[in-house]
């Protein structure tokens, strides 16, 4: 069955279409964009009038927890939320139990995506054997099983030799090494962000300098192995200035921030709520408009979600004990369109930064509907009111900051490959 | 005027009414406890648990004299280690105590928020005996009433904190109850021990000791914590005690009638010398004294809340 | 709604001096005899008592200030709790003879929880009590001793004693809806 998605806005940046056109999908593949293509009885009509009809989103940085953690989430719910949040493709962070550092856990992931997922999974493998920042993984292997790059998220490599040969080593396998940029040491046992607010709770603080210095090392290094180095999750002000220099002085980084980064700042830990602990912490009104600024003038590539789903239980704790991060699948598009709206980027950078930039730096052919292109596609109907209700998230991580927020903008349609797999 | 609220969690959401209120009423209940029988029977019938997940004698004490003294029924429960050592959220602890009916849940635990947790779920009315870094309102409390007893007025007052402010919860409460009274209030201390951007909660920070106390109406000695050595917040205790052990010449920095304050436990040598700790101008014993009448006000207004 | 003043400053001065004579008179002199006055009104009828019994009998009887707050019976149940002020009995109870001094006697509650608290500072050798008003309405097995003035009232009526200590002119009000 073809599908035929009617007179919605086509925002498609990577071939500069911005128009009000059909688009015919034929064969799992984007056949023909144009104006006024007729109804076939061979073809399921999708109305898009008001809506905007974009390439597939990308999420270069989920959590799937499977294997190990299945009590906080699945591949098939992971799956299930990328589908309902408008992503057809993410990339899901090696720290499992096991930790993805071997061609077999890796093609467990993806054998498991392909009968469970309801969107495209690519695997990030280990820098280091176990996360645990001593011995580099097999590379060659993981390229070979399927992850498309290299990460220790959640656990940064702290030695700095290490890095440099992660860094080298991956480069001869043209994987970005995706740096979780925080000194350990320096974060001690922090909580949040260190200011004015972590003193008012009586919480450990995470100075800005914890990020800071851990992008400052890894982009020296990028410029040593000339590696591609990707800093994930960008939330200080000091680290979109280290990323702009390096970018003007040539180095191969490009980097990303997370919806939450972008409207949130530490003061909404007031009251330990526990959904607004994560890592890096929310910083402070001055850092989000520079992470602000960083995005709208290209320093930061990519809006990612770290979508990081826990047990409801866990959260539940003091805050000191419970774990870092939260969900972010499936209220990403609408915080985006928020940006849009309060004018930060326009949509086509919106679309740019979630589809276009994340396909380009995983070295995917995705995020552009050129005609032949695989038919990944996200309908968004940038008018649609909703608020957000954690028990109907599909994933099963409940952990959102943003509960009880009303939000614009909601995904009416997913398609992966020409298959409709979320329907609003 | 009355206090409308469930749960005392900390002094940061009080005003100044309500903190005078608590003050005022604590007088009352101090004459209470100056009697032959110091009883009444207020509270008769209620239930007063003490949920302590940390050790502390004085404050749990202090809390079930005060109850006591208003008659109710107190149970104490000393849990070792936070929830995930023992497998049981904080939330089922409390609820199960709450399912024995307890009107009242006093709790000290060493996570910050901690009472904000239980207050949040349970219908009991919640005080927070101390949370992590946080706050320790009746601690608070408890010194502004007797320095409002000393001194006549807390208004206009200087007050110097020395020490662990970062890691104190009474330095915290102390912090937002005195500038919200109209004291002044300084803190001193080495870097490490000064909590980021403190200037914004409206005190002044000294590193000097000696500067801080200087025309002082009141030093407030804190605890030295001496699990806070060998993680590089100071070198040594040696050296801590050297710049910042209140000594008597320190002392004679402040006015001539300053007062001295302690929470208690005193590490004699370290933060405080013996001889000021024992003086004329110390008033440790007193804050004692002064924190059963002050907790004695706190349940007797709480329980007036409506909401139990 | 009606309003009556039913004791004026001179009507309250006669029912005191009455009251202090049949104080005297009762108890065969002073000796042995303390006042005690519930807050607020009752203090200051306390003091005017004590004032009187000077100018009869040439001695000084003290007075001390009982205030009941924390001896109420209804403090569990009523939402909002009364202000809580310091009771002040400068004086040993044990083998005295108290005269309790209220303004109003209602329903009798005030004064079941004045003697409890009066009986945990020490055992008197007797408790009396005086009243300005006496409204009815007993809900306890109390009666006063020495009474200004019995006033029928229905339960609805409110009874507002005034006096020059607070600021106004003596009188006792009768509200009737």
């Amino acid at each position: 069955m073809n599908l035929l998605i009617k007179n919605g806005r086509i925002v498609d940046p990577v071939n500069h279409v911005d128009q009000v056109a059909d688009l015919l999908i034929a064969d799992g593949k984007v056949r023909q964009i144009a104006q006024e293509i007729p109804v076939t009885p061979d073809a399921e009509a999708i109305d898009a009038t008001g809506q905007w009809v974009v390439p597939g989103l990308i999420d270069v940085h989920t959590h799937l927890r499977e294997p190990g953690f299945e009590y906080k989430e699945t591949i098939r719910t992971g799956t299930m939320a990328a589908a309902a949040g408008g992503f057809t493709t993410i990339c899901c962070m090696p720290n499992t139990k096991p930790v993805n550092d071997s061609q077999a856990v890796t093609e467990f992931i993806l054998r498991k995506a392909a009968t469970e997922g309801m969107v495209n999974v690519l695997p990030v493998g280990a820098i280091t054997k176990g996360c645990q920042g001593e011995e580099i993984t097999e590379m060659g292997d993981l390229r070979e099983a399927g992850c498309i790059a290299v990460s220790d998220d959640g656990r940064p490599v702290m030695n700095s030799a290490v890095m440099r040969r992660a860094m080298e080593y991956a480069s001869m396998f043209h994987l970005p090494v995706i740096s979780h940029c925080e000194d350990t040491n320096l974060a001690e046992e922090g909580v949040m962000n260190e200011g004015r607010v972590s003193t008012e709770l009586g919480l450990r603080g995470i100075p800005n300098a914890s990020e800071d210095v851990m992008a400052a090392r890894d982009i020296e290094l990028a410029a040593l192995t000339n590696a591609h180095l990707h800093i994930a999750h960008v939330s200080t002000q000091g680290s979109v200035e280290l990323i702009r220099r390096a970018k003007e002085e040539g180095i191969r980084v490009t980097a990303e921030t997370c919806p939450h980064y972008l409207v949130l700042t530490d003061e909404a830990v007031t009251g330990y709520n526990t959904n607004t602990k994560i890592k890096p912490p929310l910083r402070t009104l001055k850092d989000v408009e520079a992470v602000r600024k960083g995005l709208r003038e290209g320093v930061i590539d990519v809006i990612a979600t770290d979508h990081a789903p826990h047990a409801q239980v866990e959260k539940e704790m003091e805050f000191d004990s419970a774990p870092f991060g939260i969900t972010g699948l499936e209220t990403a598009v609408a915080i985006a369109l928020q940006l849009v709206d309060e004018g930060v980027l326009t949509v086509n950078e919106m679309v740019l930064k979630m589809s276009g930039k994340p396909a380009k730096l995983l070295n995917i052919d995705r995020g552009h509907l050129s005609v032949g292109a695989v038919a990944d596609i996200t309908v968004i109907d940038p008018r649609a009111t909703w608020v957000v209700d954690p028990p109907q998230l599909k994933s099963r991580g409940k952990n959102t900051p943003f509960e009880g927020w009303k939000m614009k903008g909601r995904v009416t349609h997913t398609i992966v490959g020409g298959k409709v797999v979320y329907k609003g | 005027m009355e206090l409308k609220r469930k749960d005392l969690l900390d002094i940061k959401g009080l005003d100044q009414e309500e903190i005078q209120l608590i003050l005022d009423t604590a007088e009352s209940f101090k004459e209470v406890t100056g009697r032959e029988i110091k009883k009444v029977p207020t509270l008769r019938g209620k239930t007063v648990v003490n949920l302590f997940f940390e050790p502390s004698t004085r404050t749990r004490t202090s809390f079930e004299i005060a109850a006591k003294r208003l008659s109710a029924d107190v149970i104490n429960f000393s849990v070792s280690g936070s929830s995930v050592s023992k497998g049981e959220t904080l939330l089922d602890t409390a609820r199960n105590i709450e399912a024995m009916r307890a009107d009242f849940i006093i709790i000290r635990h060493p996570a910050s928020g901690a009472p904000h947790i239980l207050a949040r779920n349970l219908r009991s009315s919640v005080i927070n005996a101390g949370d992590g870094l946080h706050e320790h309102p009746t601690q608070a409390l408890l010194d502004m009433f007797t320095i409002r007893e000393r001194k006549g007025k807390i208004e206009g007052l200087t007050v110097a904190i020395i020490g662990d402010i970062a890691h104190s919860r009474v330095a915290r409460s102390n912090i937002y109850g005195l500038t919200r009274m109209g004291a002044r209030v300084r803190v001193a201390g080495p870097p490490a021990l000064i909590p980021a951007e403190v200037e914004t909660l409206g005190v002044s920070v000294f590193y000097d000791m000696e500067e801080a106390l200087s025309g002082a109406d009141v030093i407030m000695v804190l605890r030295i914590q001496l699990e806070r050595q060998g993680k590089n917040y100071f070198p040594t205790l040696r050296e801590f005690a050297r710049l910042y052990c209140l000594t008597q010449e320190r002392a004679g920095h402040a006015k001539g009638d300053a007062m001295i304050m302690h929470p208690g436990p005193v590490n004699r040598g370290i933060e405080i010398s013996p001889e000021v700790a024992d003086g004329l101008s110390s008033v440790i014993l007193e804050q004692v004294t002064n924190g059963v009448a002050v907790r004695m006000a706190v349940l007797y207004l709480l329980s007036g809340s409506g909401e139990i | 709604m009606s309003e009556k003043v039913i004791m004026d400053p001179l009507g309250i001065g006669r029912a005191l001096s009455r009251i202090s004579h049949e104080i005297i008179e009762r108890n065969k002199g002073t000796e042995g005899l303390v006042l005690v006055g519930i807050r607020t009104c009752g203090i200051h009828l306390a003091r005017r008592i004590s004032e009187k019994i000077k100018e009869i009998e040439k001695s000084e009887v003290p007075v001390g200030i009982l205030d009941i707050t924390l001896y109420r019976d209804d403090l569990l149940t009523k939402k909002g709790h009364p202000a809580v002020r310091k009771t002040d009995i400068p004086f040993d109870l044990v083998g005295t003879v108290v005269v309790l001094v209220d303004d109003v006697l209602y329903t009798g509650r005030t004064i079941r929880a004045a003697m409890d608290e009066l009986m945990d500072f020490g055992r008197p050798a007797m408790i009396q009590l005086a009243v300005l008003i006496d409204r009815g309405h007993r809900e306890l097995p109390i009666r006063a001793d020495y009474v200004g003035k019995g006033v029928p009232t229905s339960k609805t009526a409110v009874i507002k004693v005034l006096l020059s200590e607070e600021g106004t002119e003596d009188r006792v009000i009768l509200r009737e809806d």
